[in-house]
């Protein structure tokens, strides 16, 4: 009895048995967003750098003239959600990875995902008072 | 203990309950391209979060005014606004550039070990490569 109890039939984990949680319905989510972002920030981020450096050294009101335009605050909105929620998932996996103590996990994650909303609003606010 | 420690526990074939030994032992191996290179991507990704910031900053000194811009500009244009944009532009092409090689990984493309140190080395170049184009360019553009 003693040996059938640890013939292991299945692929889960002792630990997932007696949890008895089944899947979270989540899937590939996180993966699939961080690669799409990623996706979406190769062309963006070319078009954003390469945009600096032609702005390098202007005044104010080139630098407002230039996020005013439409096609620029478009992109740039794309840029800082992309952008932030990219870092977000990133971010999420590096502090799931190295902290193990369960509460302090849950309090950085969230504090991290606090910081990076706020900054995220930050910069669409900043793009549309310059733009509207 | 956590979930991990947890799920270190396993079982032998003859049924004995023994402890996972955890792996890699980073102090134990000869640092590699591979490995050097994955890490650098968590290491840019984490110093880009960061950075992310300095952008808002920018954009939020634009929204303010001409003063706060003005100030955010010669920030940006002292020596050491200067060195933080020079690193925080190589750490994005970085990223940038091994984050295509990951896209390719996922595709399924290049995983034997002669195209992964290829590749990685590439990525270096292209890096390097890039961040100094855009420096010379943008140098040459303010004339």
């Amino acid at each position: 009895m003693g040996e059938a109890k640890l013939t292991r039939s299945s692929l889960r984990s002792g630990l997932g048995r007696v949890r008895g949680l089944g899947a979270a319905k989540e899937g590939v989510n996180h993966w699939w967003a961080q690669r799409v972002t990623a996706l979406a920030l190769v062309p963006l981020t070319l078009w954003f750098v390469a945009s600096v450096v032609v702005l390098a050294g202007a005044d104010h009101a080139a630098v407002t003239a230039w996020i005013a335009r439409p096609l620029n605050t478009v992109l740039l909105l794309c840029l800082v959600g992309a952008t932030f929620w990219h870092a977000g998932l990133g971010l999420q996996v590096v502090i799931e990875d190295y902290i193990h103590r369960e509460s302090m996990r849950i309090a950085v994650l969230l504090a991290a995902k606090a910081v990076l909303l706020l900054g995220a609003l930050s910069g669409i606010l900043a793009v549309l008072r310059v733009a509207l | 203990m956590d979930t991990r420690d947890a799920l270190m526990t396993g079982t032998t074939s003859d049924g004995r309950l023994v402890r996972r030994p955890l792996s890699p032992h980073l102090q134990v191996y000869r640092p590699q391209i591979t490995s050097v290179l994955s890490i650098s991507h968590r290491i840019t990704g984490v110093a880009l979060a960061v950075g992310t910031f300095l952008l808002v900053s920018w954009l939020m000194s634009a929204a303010a005014g001409p003063v706060a811009f003005a100030e955010a500009q010669a920030f940006m244009g002292s020596v050491l606004g200067r060195l933080m944009l020079f690193f925080w532009t190589l750490a994005l092409f970085y990223h940038f550039c091994n984050g295509i090689r990951h896209l390719a990984w996922d595709a399924g493309h290049g995983y034997d070990l002669e195209s992964v140190t290829r590749t990685g080395w590439f990525t270096v170049g292209a890096a390097v490569g890039l961040t100094l184009f855009a420096w010379v360019l943008g140098y040459a553009l303010m004339g």
